[in-house]
């Protein structure tokens, strides 16, 4: 299964983005293949329907795990929903990897 | 006749006025008050009227025939607001960011979408003592207010042409106020007396003036210690209707959410006076 | 990093002269964003000195080739906001009408129309008297505020804070409940929110709630003008009581803060007494 998490950088020790939608990257790691692999995120600088078009890039990348800061706005988190991607959410200033850790330890709360 | 009463921001008392001034002069002509902050609207507080008629308001969405979809991805390609997104065999559209241009529709090779009705919102016409208002409200979560502006602008050519018309504009200058702009024949800014209020007139002005409408000037809260609004009124050629003095009693009037004219004399003389400008203009 | 936003659903209910009166308070030790873009009021308290301006494009708009046109007027047939219209001699674009669809560009037969972005106003960095720098935009006439452009103002803030090391952003946000608010919001570690003693206040800061709410970000709330009515602001301490938002201050009804907007200062700098302690309050509770 892919996890993605929203991030300042393409590498897993960026710290996390605490946004959605605009988020810089989108840092994904393959459970089955234990590797990582980034996508600069175009929503970043759409001027409309941010959300969606976010929405668009994870599905088309497989993820079905979002680990973000804030949590998306209403017309993401329809599109998150039906494209079967659960978003979890953490508050702390942290690194990719570190996200990734207390999500693998159930230490994140749910969207 | 359809007369704005519009500001640079919000919270300049453009309610105030508007609601105001259609109830005082409403005991002599007849009056349609209109509310166009779609999003907003709250000159309803002010108004005790009886609701005579309620209709609904609609724009167009794209729905997928999901039989016919091959699945090719034009349509979210061409759609500039990022409307539509396809998730695996699933093409999903979000009405709030739809502008209902039917790029996708009419540039599908399947004709597989094709536009329905989606709700927009709702307007609301009253009688309160001969004083008729129309209220525009968007479906909450609805984000386009140009649409139902223009649908309410039509409306009111359809139904009340031989009324005259006031306007209480959205804030601020973009879209919705320049849809507002476009219909009026004369637009009464609001200000403040305040650099807030100036520096908000003076883009309210520019945008008045690039749509090429008349104007005039009403200064809210007038303490009279301010005097760079009425400066540059003056150097521009702006002419100021009204002065509204600066006046706690009028303040809590307001947050009560009751109305000024019948309760303060200081208020009904501006009134007076901006219904006398009105008529030298023809207006009126 | 913490990154601070102060919102308020409606507009006139003194946002940005609380923001300014913390950004005074706050000193070097926060870099503020102007993002309520539609009513940028914030440079008029602290009169900024601009280092950088840039122009700003959102969203797009056609350019037609008249080499190319041959006037077939599909362009004109399609458009659905009557945005294009048939001249004379050429094709006329309305740029007030424009949506930025995109559709004539897809369907011109002679490939006549190339959608260019469009230029929508300017971004600034300025230096402000309190030591720090203000990231602020204007827009043109008709242009509209947007989540990009508001996630621009945060971008830049943000790198500026990094650069220079400083603790906090501090973020006038958007009015409404729209595309920028969520925006504003977006990458937020803590709302304030200013209300004030009238009903449609109220009926806005609820909206808001909703959406902070959905984000679970850490609110605390000012109610201004709380004298004028009390009846009502007993009502929205009960509200905010109710959703467990920590009631930071109730300001007063005051002419002074009318005078010192007027003089061009922050409250706390125009009459330190009684506003000082005031504002330093609702610091200490935030940051």
């Amino acid at each position: 299964m892919k996890i993605a998490i929203t991030a300042l950088e393409g590498n897993s020790n960026a710290k996390m983005d605490a946004r959605f939608g605009r988020a810089k990257f989108f840092v994904i790691y393959d459970q089955d293949t234990k590797e990582w692999s980034s996508i600069s995120n175009e929503a970043a600088e759409a001027a409309h329907g941010a959300g969606p078009l976010a929405v668009q890039t994870l599905a088309d990348a497989g993820v079905k795990i979002v680990i973000t800061g804030n949590g998306p706005g209403g017309n993401a988190a329809r599109g998150l929903q039906t494209a079967g991607i659960n978003v979890f959410l953490n508050k702390d200033d942290i690194t990719v990897q570190e996200a990734l850790d207390k999500y693998l330890k159930n230490e994140l709360i749910s969207f | 006749m359809k007369i704005a009463f519009a500001s640079g921001k919000g919270g300049t008392g453009k309610t105030t006025l508007s609601v105001n001034f259609a109830l005082y002069i409403s005991a002599t002509r007849d009056v349609l008050l209109t509310d166009f902050d779609v999003e907003e609207p709250d000159s309803h507080l002010f108004i005790q009227g009886d609701l005579t008629n309620k209709i609904q308001c609609y724009t167009e969405i794209p729905e997928v025939d999901e039989a016919l979809c091959n699945g090719c991805g034009k349509c979210r390609e061409v759609c500039n607001f990022h409307a539509i997104t396809q998730l695996g065999n699933h093409t999903m559209v979000f009405p709030q960011l739809c502008h209902s241009c039917y790029a996708c529709v009419e540039l599908c090779p399947q004709g597989a979408l094709k536009m329905i009705p989606e709700e927009l919102g709702m307007l609301s016409e009253f009688d309160a003592d001969g004083l008729k208002f129309l209220e525009a409200r968007l479906k909450i979560g609805k984000e386009m207010a140009v649409p139902l502006i223009r649908q309410t602008a039509d409306h009111i050519q359809e139904q009340y042409s031989d009324r005259f018309i006031i306007i209480d504009a959205p804030p601020g200058t973009s879209c919705p106020v320049v849809e507002t702009i476009r219909f009026s024949d004369f637009v009464v800014l609001v200000t403040e007396p305040t650099p807030f209020g100036l520096h908000d007139l003076t883009l309210a002005v520019e945008t008045v003036r690039l749509m090429d409408r008349p104007f005039g000037v009403v200064i809210n809260k007038d303490d009279g210690l301010y005097n760079d609004v009425v400066a540059y009124c003056e150097s521009e050629s702006i002419e100021i209707l009204a002065r509204i003095p600066h006046q706690r009693a009028i303040a809590e009037l307001y947050s009560q959410g009751l109305t000024l004219f019948d309760k303060n004399p200081a208020f009904l003389e501006q009134m007076v006076a901006l219904e006398s400008k009105f008529k030298q203009k023809a207006l009126l | 990093m913490k990154e601070v936003v102060v919102i308020s659903g409606k507009g006139g209910t003194g946002k940005t002269v609380i923001t300014s009166a913390l950004a005074y308070a706050l000193g070097q030790d926060c870099v503020l964003a102007d993002c309520d873009v539609d009513a940028a009021d914030m440079h008029l308290i602290f009169k900024p000195q601009t280092q950088i301006a840039e122009d700003f494009y959102s969203g797009e708009e056609p350019e037609i080739d008249a080499e190319k046109c041959i006037q077939c007027s599909l362009c004109v047939q399609k458009c659905r906001f009557n945005a294009i219209k048939m001249a004379e001699s050429a094709i006329e674009f309305d740029p007030f009408a424009c949506e930025g669809c995109g559709f004539c560009s897809y369907i011109c037969p002679q490939g006549a129309i190339t959608m260019k972005p469009r230029y929508t106003g300017k971004s600034f960095q300025s230096e402000i008297r309190t030591g720090t720098t203000m990231v602020h935009a204007r827009l043109l006439p008709g242009g509209e505020n947007s989540g990009k452009l508001v996630a621009h103002t945060k971008k830049v803030a943000h790198k500026l804070a990094e650069e220079k090391n400083v603790p906090y952003i501090l973020v006038d946000g958007s009015p409404g409940i729209g595309c920028p608010v969520i925006s504003s919001l977006s990458g937020a570690n803590y709302v304030l929110l200013v209300t004030e003693a009238t009903q449609s206040a109220f009926h806005d800061l609820k909206r808001v709630y909703e959406l902070i709410q959905k984000f679970r970000i850490p609110a605390g709330c000012v109610i201004n003008k709380h004298d004028l009515n009390p009846a009502l602001t007993t009502n929205i301490e009960d509200f905010l009581h109710e959703m467990d938002v920590p009631l930071l201050a109730k300001i007063p009804y005051d002419e002074t803060v009318l005078k010192a907007v007027k003089s061009g200062q922050a409250i706390n700098e125009f009459a330190p007494k009684p506003y000082a302690e005031i504002i330093d309050k609702i610091k200490h509770r935030i940051f």
